[in-house]
């Protein structure tokens, strides 16, 4: 067994700035190889990007509360200095974000601002960042890559902006790269394109992937892996194939099911009913007894009411979260 | 064809100007360019593309919250707006529920008042209104009893759509626009919805103009499926018919980008490669031309039309035009 790039042992973030405390996550245990990718899938709420954002410590310290550990290679991100937290931001460990936007400088143009981070953590010359700025561009298929690097971020398209961030994370070759969303706010076919990109690159330089999105088609295009959350739980996790093809979690199930794909067959010229969850995701701000998807679940006993699953593993790299998987097989 | 359509659609243009440059020539966003087509009673049509190609802009034309700078909509028989259909009584008939729901929701109000405004403008009484908002919550699965005395903020984002939902129907009308109506929502909320609006839709014979990006719901949801492209219609036709074989080259770029979910047949290539143009200078001819994998010299110079709305599957696109010009060799390889 080899050792993980990525090792996230359970991570509890509370945040503390409202009127009550919000546990968001909840004791999140995940291992990233090195070139590997693994998705991160759930709703809004589920934790997925709160457990993304302590990789890089983006929370705000004062209001967060975290425990447990983050270890990227020989590094634990949680212990890590302001100093050394600003190396190995960019350097180690960089991020794509859903809003490039709002991402991005807008008083600086996109070439600056790569030829900055590479001067922050490298010792070389303006002229050299320029030029591996302008390699960079070229290497993300930016059309016409000389005059774009002299663009300011409202001067691009969306599908643009997005790839003068994925060449910005990538400036000073991380190893491992947190994507948040990223190709969420594209059109279809610029979608396709970036994530097809993504994939490409991180194939090339051999990049450890956390991929955080709610659209299981998109991380069934790049992950390698998936993890599924729930109520700042990962319920589910298993490689794509598994996970698609035999979902042992019910809210996996569920969350597959009332998918509008696969409901195109129609019945009596009519399209059957999709199948839905009822009501909605917990109130994280509220104490949390058993297992946080019971109240919504057909399959929830009153075992389920008052226990916490573990993790209960399924077949090697493929487990589950829930007390009732003999009624799942 | 049989059923008059309830909405005829045509010419409709809306050009948003820019401010002047230095010589005083402003240009302008083609937002929408001369397009045509019909609703018909009963059914749902779904409405297509990516952003900026006026799919938003044809909603807020199609419910007059914004003028035309050209075209007329037709509203069972009688021109919107002129002497037989008031823009009041026009807007009781077609409601719109937008993509945001808090923001369309006064946050002042309590949800009960918020549906019993509109019926109240209309001229029904304060007590019938708010009978008719209680119904509606009901309806729309928020028991009145817990949810009609509560503000907006104090709801989820499935549940205010719910009440955007039942106040568009407050006033009994015929058409609902819904205009990225479930884009908001996560998944298993958003199945929810798109089963009550099924639902609502048999229960009070509405018609449903549905715009989405989303291209699973809008097959899931649609009778008829438009596809629009940087401000023009490029094909319209009944869902399964496009989604199984999609004419237009634009429309087979878009079905083939939505992702594979078979990790074994990953997409290996895009189809289509860049963003679609700026809406302010389209492209000369056909728009689609400089991103369309079988275009020609021609499709630069002369533009394709639309059929017409009343044929089954119109599609706007010289591959299809006899003596259009374009090479037909180029043609058979396309369509085998």
């Amino acid at each position: 067994m080899t050792t993980p790039y990525v090792s996230i042992e359970n991570l509890n973030v509370t945040f503390t700035g409202g009127a009550r405390p919000v546990k968001a996550v909840n004791g999140v245990d995940l291992r990233v190889n090195r070139s590997e990718v693994v998705a991160l899938i759930g709703e809004s709420g589920s934790g997925k990007s709160v457990t993304l954002r302590s990789v890089l410590r983006l929370h705000n310290e004062r209001r967060t509360i975290m425990t447990g550990s983050i270890r990227v290679g020989e590094q634990d991100v949680l212990k890590l200095s302001a100093g050394a937290l600003a190396d190995f931001r960019g350097k180690t460990a960089a991020m794509i974000f859903q809003e490039p936007l709002l991402a991005l400088d807008p008083v600086y143009s996109v070439g600056a601002q790569i030829v900055e981070s590479i001067r922050r953590h490298e010792n070389v010359t303006h002229a050299d960042a320029h030029k591996r700025a302008l390699e960079l561009f070229e290497r993300v298929r930016i059309p016409s890559p000389e005059r774009r690097l002299d663009a300011y971020p409202h001067e691009m398209s969306g599908g643009m902006r997005q790839r003068a961030m994925i060449a910005l994370a990538l400036a000073c070759k991380p190893q491992l790269l947190l994507a948040d969303e990223p190709t969420t706010a594209l059109d279809a076919t610029v979608q396709i394109q970036v994530l097809l990109l993504l994939r490409e690159l991180q194939r090339e330089f051999g990049l450890s992937v956390i991929f955080v999105t709610h659209d299981i088609g998109a991380a069934v295009e790049v992950a390698d892996r998936i993890a599924v959350m729930y109520a700042g739980r990962i319920v589910e996790e298993g490689p794509v194939a598994t996970l698609l093809r035999a979902p042992r979690h019910p809210y996996t199930l569920a969350l597959l099911r009332s998918r509008a794909h696969g409901a195109m067959e129609k019945v009596d010229g009519k399209r059957p009913q999709l199948e839905t969850i009822s009501g909605a995701p917990p109130d994280l701000s509220l104490p949390q007894t058993g297992c946080a998807f019971a109240p919504r679940c057909t399959l929830a006993n009153d075992a389920c009411k008052l226990t916490q699953p573990e993790a209960n593993t399924i077949t090697a790299g493929h487990s589950a979260r829930c007390l009732r998987l003999d009624a799942t097989a | 064809m049989s059923t008059q359509p309830l909405l005829q659609i045509k010419g409709l243009t809306k050009h948003f100007p820019l401010k002047k440059n230095l010589f005083g020539r402003g240009d302008v966003v083609r937002a929408v360019d001369q397009i045509d087509f019909d609703v018909l009673p009963g059914e749902t049509l779904g409405v297509v593309g990516e952003s900026g190609c006026g799919k938003s802009t044809t909603a807020r034309l199609l419910m007059q919250l914004i003028n035309p700078t050209a075209g007329e909509v037709i509203f069972d028989g009688a021109l919107v707006g002129g002497r037989d259909l008031p823009l009041k009584e026009f807007r009781r008939q077609v409601q719109m529920v937008f993509q945001d729901s808090y923001a369309s929701l006064n946050p002042r109000l309590t949800i009960e008042d918020s549906i019993a405004f509109g019926p109240q403008v209309h001229g029904v009484s304060k007590q019938e209104s708010l009978a008719r908002a209680h119904d509606l919550l009901e309806r729309v699965g928020l028991a009145p009893a817990r949810f009609a005395a509560r503000y907006t903020h104090e709801l989820s984002g499935g549940q205010r759509q719910r009440v955007n939902i039942a106040r568009a129907l407050a006033l009994q009308p015929r058409v609902v626009i819904l205009d990225e109506a479930v884009s908001a929502l996560d998944k298993s909320v958003e199945a929810q919805v798109l089963n009550l609006l099924l639902d609502l839709k048999d229960a009070f014979n509405l018609t449903y103009v549905f715009i989405s990006h989303d291209l699973n719901v809008v097959r899931y949801i649609s009778d008829r499926v438009m596809v629009m492209y940087l401000g023009q219609v490029v094909e319209i036709g009944a869902a399964d018919a496009l989604f199984d074989n999609p004419a237009h080259p634009y429309t087979r770029a878009l079905l083939s980008s939505i992702p594979a979910m078979d990790p074994e047949h990953r997409t290996e290539k895009a189809a289509i490669s860049g963003d679609p143009p700026n809406p302010i200078n389209p492209p000369s001819g056909c728009r689609f031309h400089t991103r369309c994998p079988v275009a020609q010299a021609i499709c630069a110079q002369r533009a394709p039309v639309l059929g017409s709305p009343h044929s089954a599957h119109p599609v706007s696109c010289l591959i299809y035009e006899p003596e259009s010009g374009y090479q037909a060799e180029v043609k058979s390889e396309v369509t085998a």
